[in-house]
């Protein structure tokens, strides 16, 4: 599993870089090549599906970053009580991971998952449903409430835009619009 | 272990990040960089030393698959981490418009 | 530089745009119907469609791209997506509960197999291809006015 500590590693640098940078448009570069190395660490834990979904999503998030912040870097200043502020955020970061890491010791090793509804999934997946895709089956036969609930999500979320964007008063959009 | 602490390291650099910046697309990206390390994660837990992709193939006999459960939960929490992501956008650019700043400490005024 | 963006691109960028936007689109619809036999599904699928009209607005501007796809007819898609999608699972009523998988399996390996999967697909991919190029219009429009109006 050597590709897998380097992915992670590359990972690591990349978001540091992201967060370090103080140019907007190099730090939105910054989290693609993150999202590029998750895309193909997925495909090095056996995820296709998965993989393919990250890799076209990232792209529209990049898209949709980069449109926001073109033309708009302004260069940030932190001022007095930095040091006090920065102590207290690694402070707690620290206790955080202490407290996770004590916890995980609970998990089963890496790579020996104890599966019990996936291991029922996995033997009668293909006679239940006919797809030959088991991530298919699961995700639109077996538990396709969750798919309905996310559908409704893209829906809430594309209204909520559209209302956020919107002007009163839609006429001047659209004669300033239709002008050139 | 040692994979689930190199997860939880970029968690923790994308709560870092939310915590500290005071440039609002700082924080966007300290938010996008959490949900990924949460998606990987998941798939770790799935993951079978061994294993193969849950595709059943027209040749071969196939006995031991990943688990395909958490990859079905994950590809719902991608999308839906997009969604969240324009919605964080659309209200930035408003802010923008408004306020002529990204910075959080000057968008004090609670304007009608 | 939003004027120039309205009206495009180079000329490289356009005529590279003229050849492979349509094999982009043709590949989104080659993963949605594929759903069960191949990864991808519904969700991939749509995101692939929206970004080739999305790739149409950045390379030509906003003009003719809203002439290919406009702004009623990707809401009118996005709502048929998900009406759809409801409409199949209320159909499941008719075999005993919500969202039963009621057509004939077929054999494995087949297009036309696995029940009611492949027509979710295509349901969710409708709905996701044209809400993701709404907020992606909506968002770009923004942004030409509020510098026009400075």
């Amino acid at each position: 599993m050597v590709e897998l500590y380097v992915l992670l590693v590359f990972m690591i640098v990349g978001a540091v870089v992201a967060i370090e940078v103080e140019d907007l448009l190099s730090s939105v570069i910054a989290v693609g090549a993150v999202g590029l190395g998750l895309s193909i660490t997925f495909l090095t834990l056996k995820a296709p599906d998965v993989a393919i979904t990250q890799l076209v999503v990232e792209i529209l998030i990049l898209i949709i970053l980069i449109q926001a912040t073109l033309k708009r870097d302004l260069p940030f200043s932190t001022s007095g009580r930095w040091y006090l502020n920065t102590i207290i955020a690694v402070v707690f970061i620290f206790t955080f991971l202490g407290i996770a890491a004590y916890c995980f010791r609970d998990l089963p090793e890496f790579g020996y998952p104890m599966l019990r509804v996936g291991r029922e999934y996995l033997k009668e997946g293909l006679e239940r449903s006919g797809a030959v895709n088991l991530v298919a089956s699961v995700i639109l036969d077996y538990r396709a409430f969750d798919t309905l609930g996310e559908a409704t999500i893209l829906f809430t979320a594309v209204i909520g835009v559209l209302t956020v964007v919107r002007r009163i008063g839609r006429k001047k959009v659209d004669e300033e619009v239709e002008e050139d | 272990m040692t994979p689930y602490l190199l997860c939880l390291t970029l968690f923790a650099i994308g709560l870092y990040c939310v915590l500290r910046k005071r440039n609002l697309i700082k924080m966007i990206v300290g938010i996008i960089i959490a949900e990924y390390a949460v998606n990987l994660f998941f798939i770790m837990v799935a993951y079978r030393v061994q294993g193969r992709s849950p595709i059943y193939s027209p040749e071969a006999r196939i006995t031991n698959m990943v688990d395909a459960l958490p990859q079905a939960l994950v590809l719902t929490s991608i999308v839906i981490g997009l969604a969240t992501t324009a919605l964080l956008a659309a209200i930035a650019m408003r802010i923008y418009e408004k306020y002529k700043t990204f910075d959080i400490t000057k968008i004090r005024e609670l304007r009608g | 530089m939003s004027r120039e963006h309205e009206q495009g691109m180079s000329i490289i960028v356009k005529t590279i745009t003229r050849l492979t936007v349509g094999l982009i689109l043709l590949y989104g619809i080659y993963i949605v119907s594929h759903g069960h036999l191949t990864p991808g599904g519904g969700f991939a699928g749509g995101v692939i469609i929206a970004l080739s009209f999305v790739h149409l607005m950045l390379a030509y501007g906003k003009d003719i791209a809203l002439h290919k796809m406009p702004r009623a007819a990707s809401a009118f898609f996005e709502g048929t997506g998900a009406l759809m999608f409801l409409a199949i699972a209320l159909l499941g009523f008719t075999g005993g509960y919500f969202f039963l998988n009621f057509l004939p399996k077929g054999e494995p390996f087949r297009l036309f197999s696995a029940g009611i999967i492949p027509l979710c697909n295509i349901a969710i991919s409708l709905k996701v291809g044209a809400g993701l190029f709404a907020i992606f219009v909506a968002l770009t429009l923004l942004k030409v006015v509020s510098e026009k109006k400075k």
